[in-house]
């Protein structure tokens, strides 16, 4: 047995459906032994798109998603999406190629020091000396990605390594990692401490963020909530923890969040933040929600408790955990008046948007214009309501995510977007990942035109392995959130955000991939367009035009 | 604020590297970092003095934590520890100003390692102040090069048992 049957035997033990890659060289040790085995090889078309696909795999099922590419360039094209995990903690196992060890060091060709270059953003990476260290660091990896705050480990593998005998092969049982032991459960006195205030608050609000996803918590989320009729709010990377239309949802948070669910928090005299790292983008002003406040930040990782903002109470531990300790409690505390408030908040706010006009043309009536052009955030909501209850929504990045978070709909399914990164292209590629995970379930990308067209030869992935996505393009022929940037910031001095005509026909795009494509330009066909979109099991191309100057 | 760092780390390739780097991606200040082998073989000790204010020095604690190489973090602050550093200063000297220099060593009590004709090479081993002292002394001579080792700390011993 050599080190790239070991490497590859350890990836059964571990229970790897699929692994999504990209050859060379350096790797090819291991995708010869691979082919010994009953895993599922995706070729990916770009090794970026090897870490987005094992990205949105991971997130769907739960388990640790593996990407594997050569060294040097290939190794280089993954690192975006190795830093897109990290920063949404992803758990992946990403395998690279190195060339021969001995020659290490000394800039032979294809050689790239990569797990240098990752250092600050993987949670951990190993270089392996020698194929004997192969299956404790294998087990150690997918250990360490998946437990605690997960995250991207590297395992960078040099050629000779892979090919260097080893005696005898024992997958060990254990992980025993002595600077390694995250915290699961609560501290008793701390969460009892919750509980207290809880029942002397008066408002109490939980945000939910990414960890609640991470550690599986939905249900014991929702069971706590609706038995103490607590109001939740989200961050972008929580969308989904309760579904959107549940009486206790208000909404997103943060400068692109809705107005209601901003106020309540600044309302609330009680504040829980679960799982959510107190970003920038979800609370840009960290020491207001601190101001006359409870504030309750519970994290797995103890490094993110007083990062942004110092809490009241900080606890440590696996959300679900937490949250299965809570719910043995009883609160008898009532908040009804709160919740009538908050209620009063929603309206305030529905009543007061009025729908955004076009902005496309002074000279066409609105009618006109909408024989042209749809609305993307009444599309949204008409896209979400008519996908299937238990959808995966993948959102890119860009004005497309911000009308998703706002107006998609999610129930029983889960909303994937690259939140903490805002890597352009993500959509694509995650969706195909999502969809090989859960192969049942219909599975939807959202992307702009800029976006798609960074990720849009995963399509020939799509179409190799017959993965069913459904994939949305809004089209206006422009980077819309840079070009709204511009417009606000620099007084319509716009630059270097045009796609112009040079944009490719999609229709023929779609052609040219064997995929069936679908358009949708004005607004007496969106219904219809949408329902004939979503009928069917089979990748789909939906071009939706939009108009250009729309701001979010 | 001032707070020194003994980080317990795995003795392996690249462990000195990550450290390091986590301060400077993380925008951390290093005042001083010395580095040395513990009794086992297989783990050093890292003593990182370092300044922010309050958040930032737990947040440094936070982040040392997180990293997969390292065992153990202790913090305290000067007061709490012996502290020690070692400098070597190579000055040029003269009929004039020798007696002054050694004059100036005595009195803090640094010993004169090697000499030349024109040269010699100075060694104190003191408080981090102290050796500062002595650097400020020795101004008015003209100094070659000099080579200090950062500060060593460890907590003192009625402490420990705290």
């Amino acid at each position: 047995m050599i080190g790239a049957d070991a490497i590859v035997k350890c990836l059964v033990k571990e229970g790897v459906e699929y692994v999504f890659g990209y050859p060379g060289v350096a790797i090819t040790p291991f995708f010869n032994s691979i082919l010994d085995t009953d895993i599922k090889t995706i070729l990916v078309r770009q090794e970026q798109n090897a870490a987005h696909e094992a990205s949105g795999y991971a997130r769907i099922t739960g388990k640790v998603g593996v990407a594997v590419a050569t060294s040097g360039p290939g190794a280089t094209n993954l690192i975006t999406g190795i830093a897109t995990a990290f920063a949404d903690s992803i758990p992946l196992v990403c395998i690279t190629g190195q060339v021969n060890s001995n020659m290490m060091g000394s800039d032979v060709f294809q050689e790239v020091d990569v797990s240098g270059a990752c250092e600050s953003f993987v949670k951990y990476s190993y270089i392996v000396r020698k194929a004997a260290d192969i299956p404790r660091i294998v087990k150690e990896a997918f250990h360490i990605a998946n437990t605690g705050r997960k995250g991207p480990v590297l395992i960078d593998l040099p050629i000779d390594v892979q090919n260097q005998e080893i005696r005898k092969f024992e997958y060990p049982e254990t992980v025993n990692i002595r600077t390694y032991k995250p915290t699961v459960a609560g501290h008793p006195v701390q969460m009892k401490r919750v509980i207290k205030e809880l029942q002397k608050a008066k408002r109490p609000i939980i945000c939910a963020g990414g960890g609640v996803h991470l550690s599986g918590a939905k249900e014991e989320l929702r069971t706590f909530v609706e038995n103490n009729d607590i109001p939740v709010v989200c961050t972008m990377m929580g969308l989904g923890a309760l579904p959107t239309n549940h009486f206790l949802f208000y909404g997103m948070v943060g400068n692109n969040g809705q107005a209601y669910g901003n106020r309540a928090m600044n309302d609330a005299d009680m504040i829980i933040m679960v799982g959510a790292r107190v970003a920038d983008r979800s609370v840009s002003q960290p020491d207001l929600i601190t101001e006359n406040k409870v504030l309750v930040h519970i994290d797995v990782d103890p490094a993110e408790i007083g990062k942004n903002a110092g809490p009241t109470i900080p606890l440590v531990g696996d959300i679900k955990h937490v949250l299965e300790e809570f719910n043995k409690s009883v609160i008898t505390a009532d908040y009804s008046l709160w919740i009538d408030k908050l209620d009063g908040y929603k309206d305030d706010t529905q009543n007061a948007s009025r729908r955004k006009r076009h902005m496309f043309s002074s000279t066409l009536t609105e009618e006109e214009i909408n024989a042209l052009m749809v609305n993307p955030e009444i599309f949204i909501k008409h896209l979400s309501r008519a996908m299937k209850k238990d959808a995966v929504y993948v959102a890119d990045v860009g004005q497309n995510q911000l009308w998703s978070c706002a107006n998609c709909e999610i129930r029983e399914g889960r909303f994937l977007t690259s939140g903490g990164m805002g890597t352009m292209g993500y959509a694509v590629p995650a969706a195909l990942g999502a969809k090989l995970g859960a192969p049942d379930r219909q599975v939807v990308a959202v992307c702009g035109d800029g976006g798609f067209q960074m990720t849009m030869m995963e399509l020939a992935t799509m179409k190799q392995y017959n993965v069913p996505v459904k994939i949305v393009v809004l089209r206006n022929n422009v980077l819309g959130l840079v070009r709204q940037y511009q417009h606000f910031t620099y007084q319509d001095r716009f630059s270097v955000i045009d796609l112009g005509d040079s944009i490719p026909d999609f229709r023929k795009i779609a052609d040219a991939y064997g995929i069936r494509y679908q358009q949708i330009a004005a607004v007496e066909d969106m219904d219809d367009g949408i329902a004939q979109f979503l009928a069917d099991d089979e990748a789909t191309l939906l071009e939706v035009i939009i108009d250009p100057k729309l701001v979010v | 604020m001032k707070r020194i760092y003994s980080v317990l780390v795995e003795n392996r390739s690249g462990v000195l590297c990550k450290v390091a780097g986590l301060f400077w991606r993380r925008c951390f200040n290093i005042d001083s970092l010395a580095v040395g082998e513990t009794e086992d073989k297989n783990v050093s000790n890292m003593i990182i003095v370092s300044t922010g204010d309050r958040r930032t020095l737990e947040q440094i604690e936070k982040q040392l934590n997180k990293k997969l190489d390292v065992i153990k973090v202790k913090t305290f602050d000067e007061t709490e520890s012996i502290n020690r550093e070692l400098m070597l200063v190579k000055v040029r000297y003269n009929r004039t100003n020798r007696k002054d220099i050694m004059e100036n060593c005595e009195i803090m009590n640094a010993s004169i390692v090697d000499i030349s004709k024109s040269m010699m090479t100075i060694q104190i081993c003191d408080t981090p102040e102290r050796v500062q002292i002595f650097l400020d002394m020795l101004r008015t001579v003209s100094i070659i090069e000099i080579a200090r080792t950062g500060t060593l700390a460890l907590l003192k011993c009625a402490e420990q048992g705290k």
